[in-house]
């Protein structure tokens, strides 16, 4: 199932890490602004909401500028990852960002069938008898434990309104 | 002697057919746990948190706990059989575990890690039992502002003792205690950090994030590798396991000083991860045959794992006594403490007497249990690791996506585990730890009003902190603790200054 690029390239771990630490230095910056929304000053009942996440947000923000300056002074020309190994990634993650965001509307039955038959049949390779063993057996099984024998309902679309389950 | 009665009557309460029942079933899945890729403690409780809401509290903790001791046990086996640690703590086990396995001794390696992992536990366990009373009689004491100086010495460890970049591991731990602000505010019922967002009124909740983080993070990580199973197979028989432990017990040093490690290490929220290494790098250094160290030597398959598992126990005394857990699988059992309407900490010993002794009670029958099923049944968990990842890895995500689900009954908070899940794997790749960003997410709302209510008291000033003997004390540990690296340095430079 890999599939190895021979060429190793890819986006060096530097790029990455000052990405890194802009991003959770933007957060920090958002935790700020949030925060003095809120109030940071002392209100009747003593230190308002905003009070402790502000000084929280301005350590996410100091944090980060001093691991900004480290990870563009340090440069040990390592990769990230090989785009190869990246498309392994998006190959997982693209297909379980689908499968979370239709879940809502089919249900999490009929979404983890194709997500499961998807992924054997084509990260795996598996033959189609396979594929149906797991891919519908394995929800049948959840159906059981989670919503007969713990009483934990899941989400249902259509098709488990149209079998009346 | 008052504790002995507790205990006892915790036996009794453990000894239950249905709790006995519940112990097996925790260890058994614990172990597949810890066998699998991408499903580690911490995910795997989370994970299985939600199916034990109608359960009593105390016949959840004992499964609960279980599933934490099975993960502990099965990341051995892989370690050791397949050169490929099921767990981060079972690292250092691969060292000599895995060319031990190669020599034709898998029996032996395995043998040893499981005994050394039980009597880890054991140590760690008998050591709960004695200090975990004391520690909560004497914490029964504390004002918000010693309560806020543990915290503060809790996350003060983690920068200092964790192999992380400081400022790093800071950068995780805001976010965290970020996140757990957002929501409503507890003290004053005013909302924050919303933004105008619905779904964000209860805040982020740290089962999604942990299920995120670990599990999906770990996955993606493991895509990356490409996985491939290859490995020999395992047989334990009687003789080989009489055999092993008739040499052990000439390794007692060793076993001790890693007990002792791995309970320091437990203790204060380094965890076992580090703990495996330390131990393993001191038994490198002091053992006679440490230059065959690497090469298939039982001490070093003795020492990472007595340790291990010593700081995985140790991690639920703090839990316990004080309600700060000492690792992130704590940290989620002390989430469902809070779910089954439980309020962590030292009133637990008063008031949830049978709670607390029977966890404890059925820590040591359940890592007796332990021992016996992962020696029974290493071939079925080491052939469930022959099922290929392309099978294993959607079915780990499903569960994934189950378990976030149904923490709320929610799909934004699937949506929001996999967001965690991406965010995992790239904190992961540029070297940020994520424990201290979970701990912080379960404990930001007490840090919180922790330190609110202790500068209410004090109208603002914070010489409250430094106000008694007790919480100067703790608050200036904590200090210690946060410049450790920078104290050791400075050290290091004025001696070679010096010199």
């Amino acid at each position: 199932m890999s599939e190895q690029s021979g060429t190793e390239s890819g986006p060096p771990h530097k790029t990455l890490e000052i990405g890194m630490a802009l991003l959770i230095g933007a957060f920090g910056l958002v935790v700020i602004f949030g925060s003095l929304k809120a109030g940071i000053n002392w209100g009747a009942e003593g230190p308002r909401a905003g009070f402790f996440p502000f000084y929280v947000g301005a350590a996410i923000v100091g944090a980060s500028a001093i691991n900004l300056w480290h990870a563009q002074r340090d440069d040990d020309g390592r990769l990230f990852a090989e785009w190869g190994q990246l498309r392994q990634v998006m190959s997982v993650v693209v297909p379980t960002a689908i499968y979370v965001g239709t879940m809502p509307f089919i249900g999490l039955y009929v979404a983890s069938m194709v997500f499961i038959a998807w992924f054997m049949r084509w990260l795996g390779g598996y033959r189609w008898l396979t594929v149906a063993a797991i891919a519908i057996g394995m929800p049948v099984v959840t159906y059981l434990v989670f919503e007969r024998w713990f009483l934990v309902p899941l989400p249902k679309g259509p098709l488990e309104e149209w079998l009346g389950l | 002697m008052e504790e002995l009665a507790n205990l006892f009557h915790g036996f009794a309460v453990a000894l239950q057919p249905y709790n006995i029942m519940l112990m097996i079933i925790g260890i058994t899945l614990g172990v597949i746990i810890g066998v699998l890729p991408g499903l580690g403690g911490a995910n795997g409780v989370a994970i299985l948190l939600p199916l034990t809401f109608s359960m009593p509290p105390t016949s959840a903790i004992i499964m609960l706990s279980c599933i934490y001791w099975g993960a502990l046990f099965g990341g051995a086996i892989t370690s050791i059989l397949f050169n490929i640690p099921g767990e981060p703590w079972s690292v250092a086990t691969t060292f000599d575990g895995y060319p031990m396995a190669q020599q034709g001794k898998p029996g032996e390696a395995l043998t040893a890690a499981f005994t050394s992992s039980f009597v880890g536990a054991l140590f760690a366990v008998i050591m709960i039992t004695l200090v975990a009373p004391l520690v909560a009689g004497f914490a029964l004491r504390f004002g918000p502002a010693e309560k806020f100086a543990v915290y503060f010495l809790a996350f003060c460890s983690f920068v200092g003792l964790s192999k992380e970049p400081p400022f790093k591991t800071i950068a995780a731990m805001m976010m965290g205690f970020a996140l757990a602000a957002v929501g409503l505010d507890s003290i004053t019922g005013q909302l924050r950090l919303t933004f105008g967002v619905t779904e964000l009124l209860n805040g982020f909740d740290f089962l999604i994030a942990v299920i995120g983080l670990f599990g999906i993070g770990e996955i993606l990580l493991t895509m990356e590798e490409g996985l491939a199973f290859r490995g020999g197979n395992a047989t334990i028989n009687l003789r080989v396991v009489l055999q092993t432990w008739r040499e052990l017990p000439a390794y007692w040093m060793t076993s001790l000083r890693s007990c002792l490690i791995g309970c320091w290490m437990g203790v204060t929220p380094a965890g076992a991860t580090p703990a495996s290494f330390m131990s393993y790098g001191i038994a490198k250094r002091l053992s006679r045959r440490g230059n065959n160290f690497g090469k298939g030597e039982i001490e070093g398959v003795i020492a990472p794992e007595t340790a291990a598992h010593a700081a995985g126990t140790s991690a639920l005394l703090p839990m316990l006594s004080l309600g700060v857990p000492g690792s992130p699988t704590a940290a989620v059992l002390l989430g469902g403490l809070l779910i089954w309407g439980l309020q962590p900490g030292p009133m637990l010993f008063v008031e949830q007497k049978e709670f607390v002794w029977g966890l404890i009670a059925s820590m040591y029958l359940g890592n007796l249990a332990g021992l016996i099923v992962v020696l029974t049944c290493v071939p079925i968990f080491a052939a469930i690791l022959r099922v290929p990842f392309g099978i294993i890895a959607p079915l780990i995500l499903v569960l994934c996506a189950i378990g976030a689900y149904s923490v709320h009954n929610s799909t934004f908070d699937v949506m929001l585990m996999l967001v965690f899940g991406v965010l995992g794997y790239l904190l992961k790749k540029c070297n940020y730890p994520l424990a201290p960003l979970v701990l912080a997410i379960v404990l930001g709302d007490k840090a919180e009003e922790a330190f609110r209510q202790s500068l209410l008291g004090s109208q603002g000033s914070l010489n409250v902190f430094f106000s008694n003997g007790l919480v100067s004390t703790i608050m200036v540990l904590g200090l210690i603790a946060l410049f450790w690296s920078a104290i050791q340095e400075g050290y290091s430079r004025l001696r070679t200054s010096m010199a």
